[in-house]
């Protein structure tokens, strides 16, 4: 986690020149991210912490123990659901995301043109309605149209959902950008290809990372729908731990989430050192 | 040049309407089907035609069977809306300087800030509110030490309060909000901000002539992603709140549970998806949207 | 993105193609893997488990066919529905080489005379347990649970499924469980908001810890996961109301076309062995109708009195209710939270 940046400077290094990032820097706002961060971090460390607890509940502290990463490793089905999720996720968060891009990249760029609206009102629909009554519908799309899919329908349905998640912040983005930028570029190059490659995508990433993000975590959370949909064998991580918890909380659930935690922060760490690179 | 903006029109959008149009709007009429058939008293439907789910939302009918004026629906129904405003005001409020402050940073730094907000989010759901429960409760981290620090002799209620449901749900939604104002903060207002600060001199007036109006659809995006979902929220008011009171997320839950009433649980939805898009097609007819783009 | 295709194929061509396979679909945290493992090696049959959170799941699921799941397991008052909708193979039981093992009190069900379709997996009772270093008075009623002395107000917990908790108030009240008699309807209702201000809490997730911390004093719940709160706080009674205690069967089933029903079968067979049956109720804590089976449970499951209830413990199996009761129960319990 970041300190808080100090807002205690000079009137004069305020006035911000070209290239400085401290522009637009608010005071207090760094203070209120820590804040917001520890909010967010508080949870996690009490799971990590009752992750090593010796003891079977998640209530009393007993003392120090591995124990339960050792179970996490010995069993299979954990491992299973674990790698289940990740597929799943990442499949469902690349397809929602590159479908998304293309449709923000229609519906924002693409001027006015008639059922605009519609379609992106129909590009909404996943959110708008409630988990079980599509985990049920499309249990029943899949029964008349009667493949057996294996863990195919479980991402179909996932990349369906992920969509809207994936697409808000991207279309927000390509709203937020100035098109001069991709006019004047569009008018040196005078190709439609190029002026995207060069100037286009690389001012939408921050949408399409936060997109994918959201796509992603969306699909690693879902419960009912997965549970629907799921063919004999397709077992995911919430799935499993929705059991483990109604029996009781167990320190094995902790030892998971806190293993996928590890997983996460390695994929952060990897950001930051490429971000160093650059 | 008509006919070619028009082709990269279907090809940008076919993808995503060929996807939600199998996989979403068919199970939705497949749901408004549902919605006129009667139940089928061992969970789903018969094929026979019956508005009885559409009267069940305003009427009730008494254990005797008369059919009487209702508003324990709707009372559900507001109270979810309610829920789901306040979180998203409060998500709104949280996650603004967050984004702000993230989208300000150099470049090496934000991405990996941006992952930093969304970590605790590769846990389970129903785990980060478990964990929230043992922070909370009256054996839990706050008042073990509050009490030890002797600031209070017996535990104060914080778990299965209205508070504590807020909590969790705008913990929930946090990301949600933060991502899509990151986005279209994020170093884009740079040289409208120089040249604000010339001429207001006042960052604060800066942040909201400026940089607020440029990340207005950031800030809709956002609020579509908290506002939405948590209407339909269960589990954590059920675990925070302590399940004192029905959601509609509940509500509509149960049909398709232990109740078997599943055309009810279909109109309930249906209900829920005509207000979301009433909603939304008003702000698209708002001034505040002024061309008129649903989203 | 072609290693991606390739971890795809990896994780779905097992899914569809083994057919050496059983794929077993179970109640969540409910199957020892210990047992699962002695199973695959004593027969070589590998087993894949999945897991359900309600029976109305499972219901949805078989309903829509084509799941690919080969043994399940329903609960008993489910198991004329699943029957009735043509859910599950006949197994014929009786025909079984270890059928003789059957406890006697098993064989021939009310929910399935002749173990045509089922066997006995895991039994229990639901009822209520209580702290009783917070409130030392007799137990042996749901008065106390419905109408709670002044020590344990506040702090109750119930159960947030009216399919649980009604059928304890219909036998406090005098009445048939599964009645649709209205007016039993609008006392269970009555009583029921009187007792809300007394509650603490709905809900079925997380009693055990809550139990333990002391968050509650009193709460519904089933007798193996109250000797599991017993065995951290023992002060933790279970209670065996005089007015009756619902007991709940969950039964090994076929599945409609299941892909490997030979498998299946082989399993059925293979559990009612008293040393694999022990197994599961060492894992799970709960009972099984196997005979011989305590000889290889541990000894805290042959003597606690949640797993053997008291002589005088008046333990009845509700069979199936009628659609009348899920809707009055429904309006119920849609009013008590509105």
């Amino acid at each position: 986690m970041n300190p808080p940046q100090s807002s205690k400077k000079s009137p004069l290094s305020q006035r911000v020149v070209r290239g400085d990032f401290k522009v637009g820097h608010l005071p207090g706002f760094g203070a209120w991210t820590f804040l917001v961060f520890l909010y967010l971090y508080l949870p996690l460390i009490i799971l990590i912490i009752f992750s090593f607890n010796a003891n079977r509940t998640v209530t009393i502290w007993e003392g120090f123990s591995l124990n339960w990463y050792a179970e996490v490793f010995k069993s299979e089905p954990i491992r299973r659901a674990a790698l289940t999720s990740l597929l799943v996720a990442s499949i469902a968060t690349v397809v929602a995301t590159v479908i998304a891009t293309l449709a923000a990249l229609t519906l924002v760029r693409g001027g006015k043109f008639k059922g605009k609206n519609l379609a992106s009102a129909t590009l909404m629909t996943p959110l708008m309605i409630p988990e079980i009554v599509t985990a049920v519908a499309t249990l029943a799309l899949f029964t008349a149209i009667g493949a057996s899919l294996g863990i195919g329908k479980v991402i179909i349905a996932h990349c369906v959902f992920c969509i809207p998640f994936a697409y808000l912040p991207i279309s927000a983005r390509l709203q937020s950008m100035d098109s001069s930028l991709e006019q004047a570029a569009h008018d040196l190059y005078a190709n439609d290809w190029r002026t995207f490659r060069r100037v286009t995508l690389p001012l939408l990433i921050p949408g399409i990372l936060s997109g994918a993000i959201l796509a992603f975590i969306i699909s690693m959370d879902d419960f009912i729908i997965t549970l629907f949909v799921a063919e004999a064998g397709t077992t995911t991580l919430p799935l499993y731990i929705y059991g483990l918890v109604r029996v009781g909380v167990t320190p094995e659930v902790n030892a998971i989430s806190s293993l996928m935690l590890a997983v996460s922060v390695i994929f952060v760490l990897l950001s930051f050192i490429i971000g160093r690179k650059q | 040049m008509m006919r070619s903006a028009n082709v990269k029109r279907w090809l940008g959008l076919s993808p995503a309407l060929a996807v939600i149009g199998l996989f979403m709007i068919v199970p939705i009429i497949i749901v408004i089907v549902y919605s006129f058939l009667a139940k089928d008293p061992y969970g789903g439907v018969e094929p026979q035609f019956s508005t009885e789910a559409y009267k069940q939302l305003l009427f009730e009918r008494d254990f005797d069977d008369t059919l009487l004026f209702s508003t324990v629906n709707l009372k559900i129904f507001w109270r979810s809306v309610w829920l789901a405003l306040v979180t998203t005001l409060f998500s709104l409020v949280a996650a603004l300087p967050v984004a702000y402050y993230i989208a300000r940073q150099p470049e090496g730094r934000k991405n990996t800030l941006v992952l930093l907000v969304t970590i605790p989010f590769w846990t389970n759901l129903l785990i980060r509110t478990y964990c929230w429960i043992l922070i909370l409760r009256d054996t839990g981290l706050i008042n073990g030490l509050l009490q030890r620090l002797n600031l209070i002799d017996s535990p104060i209620t914080l778990l299965y309060t209205n508070g504590a449901v807020l909590l969790g749900l705008v913990y929930s939604y946090l990301p949600f909000m933060v991502l899509p104002l990151y986005a279209s903060m994020e170093k884009l207002d740079m040289k409208l901000l120089e040249a604000a600060h010339d001429l207001y001199a006042n960052r604060w007036r800066v942040f909201r002539r400026v940089s607020l109006p440029l990340a207005l659809p950031g800030i809709v995006a956002g609020c579509v992603l908290v506002f939405i979902p948590a209407l339909g929220a269960f589990i954590t008011p059920q675990l925070l709140g302590g399940g004192k009171n029905l959601m509609l997320g509940s509500l509509i839950q149960m049909q398709f549970g232990a109740s078997r009433n599943w055309p009810f649980g279909a109109a309930m939805s249906l209900f829920l998806l005509a207000f979301v898009l009433i909603a939304l097609v008003l702000y698209a007819r708002s001034p505040a949207q002024r061309d008129g783009n649903l989203i | 993105m072609k290693k991606l295709l390739a971890l795809l194929v990896l994780v779905i061509i097992p899914g569809v193609l083994a057919q050496g396979e059983l794929h077993f679909y179970n109640w969540s945290g409910y199957t020892s893997e210990e047992m699962l493992a002695k199973f695959t090696e004593e027969t070589g049959i590998k087993v894949v488990l999945d897991t359900f959170d309600s029976n109305e799941t499972l219901l949805a699921k078989l309903k829509s066919g084509n799941t690919g799941y080969d043994l399940v397991v329903p609960t008993h008052n489910f198991v004329p529905i699943f029957l009735q909708e043509g859910l599950l193979e006949p197994i014929n039981a009786s025909e079984m080489e270890n059928y003789k093992n059957l406890d006697a009190r098993w064989q021939n069900p009310g929910w399935d005379p002749g173990n045509v379709y089922t066997v006995p997996w895991q039994w229990g009772t639901t009822s209520f347990i209580v702290d009783t270093d917070i409130y030392g008075g007799d137990i042996d009623t749901y008065k106390v649970l419905f109408e709670p002395p002044t020590e344990l107000q506040g702090k109750i917990n119930m159960f947030n499924s009216w399919d649980e908790v009604l059928p304890m108030a219909l036998r406090y009240l005098g009445y048939e469980t599964c009645t649709t008699d209205t007016e039993a309807f609008s006392k269970m209702l009555d009583m029921l908001e009187a007792q809300r201000p007394y509650v603490k809490t709905y809900t079925s997730e997380g009693i055990l810890d809550s139990m333990i911390a002391g968050e509650y004093a009193m709460s519904t719940y089933w007798n193996g996961a109250s000797m599991r709160v017993r065995n951290e706080r023992p002060s933790a009674q279970y209670a065996y109301p005089k007015e009756g205690v619902s007991g709940w069967m969950d039964n090994l089933a076929v599945a409609k076309g299941a892909p490997n029903k030979e498998a299946a079968l082989t399993f059925i067979n293979w559990f009612l062995q008293p040393e694999n049956a022990a197994m599961e109720s060492n894992f799970a804590r709960y009972g099984n109708g196997v005979v011989g089976a305590e000889a290889f449970m541990d000894e805290q499951l042959q003597t606690a009195p949640e797993i053997v209830p008291p002589a005088d413990a008046d333990i009845k199996f509700a069979l199936t209710c009628p659609p009348e009761y899920n809707d009055l129960a429904t309006r119920l319990w849609t009013r008590l939270k509105q």
